[in-house]
């Protein structure tokens, strides 16, 4: 046989998860000059880009231009996606090893993680991963219903994705009718009741998680004032010294903002959001129906450890909020994939540079690796990922050089398609995104919006002809 | 960014020095693994401290016989971070103090050490991804 990588004999690499992540990858490997790739790439959903199209706020479109990037890497002759395609259910981990020389999982963290205090689970406390996949059009969670009846809501967390949350729940329908938010979230945002928003920090605002932009831009909503409690805003003396020394200068800029907010009159708009610091929930109280009426704060203030870095450590202090809507954003967490290794506490897959770990031996398994969220945890903006990806497939690429590859039987693409058909004949092709992608903007043209999203596999297959 | 984010991809094996072994076979160590510091454990794997290039060159300035154990020349004030401390607060208390190595514990399990190297790689990928994003939506939009 020929050498591996070469026209005759293509390296064949298959990828978990169609995120920023695995197009970053496969973009790796298809710039690699002398080198003949093929990638196929399976998704769980039917369409492709991930978290791009089910996480990105639907207020946030031009962050979702990154797509474009990733449509050209689609295009590539030897790239392949199979939507609808789930990793241990239609193909498995032995499966793959028999047509491919690599498997890459890329496949996010699709799931949060809990907070750990009584009542969690009562009607009305959600997490808030599954509003923004139900707001965001998933098929997955387009069944989901929300209760928006109450008029006070709390988002526990301070992150992007927290914000995101009180951002679209402050929204006018006005406002969140020009983007590509599904047609069932709007219609049942119009009708929310909620008036009051409390986004909830742990620790200060020197500490929070949002970067400068998302934080400005809820300053600039059409219809909800945003409140900061002016003690709140002042810094403690710790907290003081960490900024003045900081070499992050988005750190400053969050808390001149916060500040800023901090000595704002109310401007009398009917909704508003309400940013506290220094506050952890302990408790959620239901009614006698299970529904959630309040929930029971405990003040905080801040340790630093030896290493500098500043903890929250819960004072005596405790305070009742009334809200019968909670939220929880206090992280994404990664699904372990059936037959790969993962690490529960920290809900990643056991990797060494994105080498796939063996848990008994401590040593690489063969032609396994692992890039993006679910090889380092949910950290950082969209491009991280590209770092991220180009050491994992480095890796790679340094294995094939040592032929420390998987030995497929069949490393033919016809074969997978085959096998595919087989195993899940309702699959989607990159050709069926795009026509998918061409209706669905055309859909919105009409209305003034991006687009109006497919979110059901039988729509998508029905408007494909199918 | 989290101390756990960067030891998330550093595998599952903590290499580390038992205090009786030698200062010769900690050095073969180093170079074996490719790495700047141990963590040294008594025998019941409790952290008791770190030997670092910079302990075994200040030992062989002194004259040290290398068959002498580690506990001899290791520094014995070890500074120890957790999973969740931030990257940035870490970076700047190493900096400021003057190491290059820092051993990360869960409760009481050691499970890694993370270097300024380590950091500084973690910190150019949060530059280089941020940067990214900025030139894929200027070129994309």
């Amino acid at each position: 046989m020929t050498k591996l990588g070469t026209e005759s004999n293509p390296l064949r690499v298959a990828v978990i998860g169609s995120g920023p992540t695995a197009f970053y990858a496969t973009d790796h490997l298809f710039k690699q000059v002398g080198l003949a790739v093929e990638v196929d790439m399976f998704d769980r959903v039917p369409t492709p880009f991930g978290l791009v199209r089910g996480g990105v706020a639907p207020d946030h479109q031009k962050i979702k231009t990154v797509t474009k990037a990733y449509t050209q890497t689609a295009a590539k002759p030897r790239f392949r996606f199979y939507g609808n395609v789930e990793f241990g259910r239609h193909l498995k981990l032995a499966d793959l090893k028999e047509h491919y020389h690599a498997i890459l999982y890329a496949s996010g963290a699709q799931t949060d993680r809990r907070m750990g205090i009584p009542g969690e689970d009562l009607q009305g406390s959600h997490p808030a991963t599954e509003f923004v996949a139900w707001y965001n059009g998933h098929p997955d969670y387009r069944h989901l219903q929300f209760d928006l009846t109450p008029e006070r809501a709390a988002v526990v967390g301070i992150g992007n994705v927290a914000i995101d949350v009180a951002r679209i729940l402050c929204r006018t329908v006005d406002e969140l009718r020009t983007t590509d938010i599904a047609d069932y979230a709007l219609e049942a945002l119009s009708k929310s009741h909620v008036k009051e928003v409390y986004l909830l920090g742990r620790r200060g605002p020197a500490q929070a998680a949002f970067t400068p932009p998302e934080i400005k831009e809820v300053g600039e909503m059409a219809d909800a004032d945003v409140v900061v409690l002016p003690e709140e805003a002042q810094l403690d003396p710790l907290s003081q010294a960490a900024v003045a020394s900081a070499s992050d200068r988005s750190v400053l800029r969050n808390v001149e903002i916060l500040q800023g907010y901090a000595v704002r009159k109310p401007t009398g708009k009917s909704r508003r959001l309400t940013v506290r610091f220094l506050v952890s929930p302990v408790e959620l109280i239901g009614d006698a129906a299970g529904r959630v009426v309040k929930m029971r704060l405990v003040k905080n203030r801040l340790v630093a450890s030896e290493t500098g870095s500043l903890s929250a450590k819960a004072t005596d202090q405790l305070e009742e909020l009334p809200v019968g809507l909670v939220f929880r954003s206090v992280g994404y967490r990664g699904v372990p994939l059936p037959d790969v290794p993962f690490h529960e506490k920290w809900g990643v897959i056991l990797n060494e540079k994105g080498r796939v770990i063996d848990p008994e031996s401590k040593q690489p398994f063969v032609g396994q690796y692992t890039a993006g969220w679910i090889k380092r945890g949910p950290s950082g903006v969209i491009g991280t990922n590209k770092p991220d990806a180009v050491e994992t497939v480095n890796c790679m690429l340094e294995d094939l050089a040592q032929d420390k590859l998987l030995l497929p039987s069949q490393p033919e693409s016809r074969c997978v398609e085959d096998l595919v058909r087989a195993r899940q004949p309702l699959f989607f092709t990159f050709a069926d995104w795009l026509k998918l992608d061409e209706m669905e903007v055309a859909r919105g043209q009409a209305q003034g919006r991006p687009r109006v999203k497919f979110t059901s596999v039988e729509e998508m297959l029905a408007a494909l002809g199918r | 960014m989290k101390i756990q984010t960067i030891l998330a991809t550093k595998g599952t094996r903590v290499i580390t020095a038992r205090a009786r072994q030698s200062l010769q076979d900690v050095i073969g160590l180093l170079v074996q693994h490719n790495i700047g510091a141990l963590v040294v454990v008594d025998d019941a794997d409790k952290p008791v401290g770190i030997i670092s290039e910079r302990d075994l060159i200040r030992a062989v300035a002194r004259g040290d016989d290398l068959a002498r154990p580690v506990s001899a020349a290791m520094t014995r004030a070890v500074i120890f971070g957790t999973p969740q401390d931030d990257l940035a607060s870490v970076m700047k208390t190493m900096t400021e103090k003057r190491f290059r190595h820092l051993p990360v514990m869960e409760g009481d399990k050691l499970v890694g050490i993370v270097s300024i190297g380590d950091m500084v790689k973690a910190q150019l990928g949060q530059y280089q991804g941020e940067i990214e994003t900025l030139e894929t939506q200027i070129i994309g939009g």
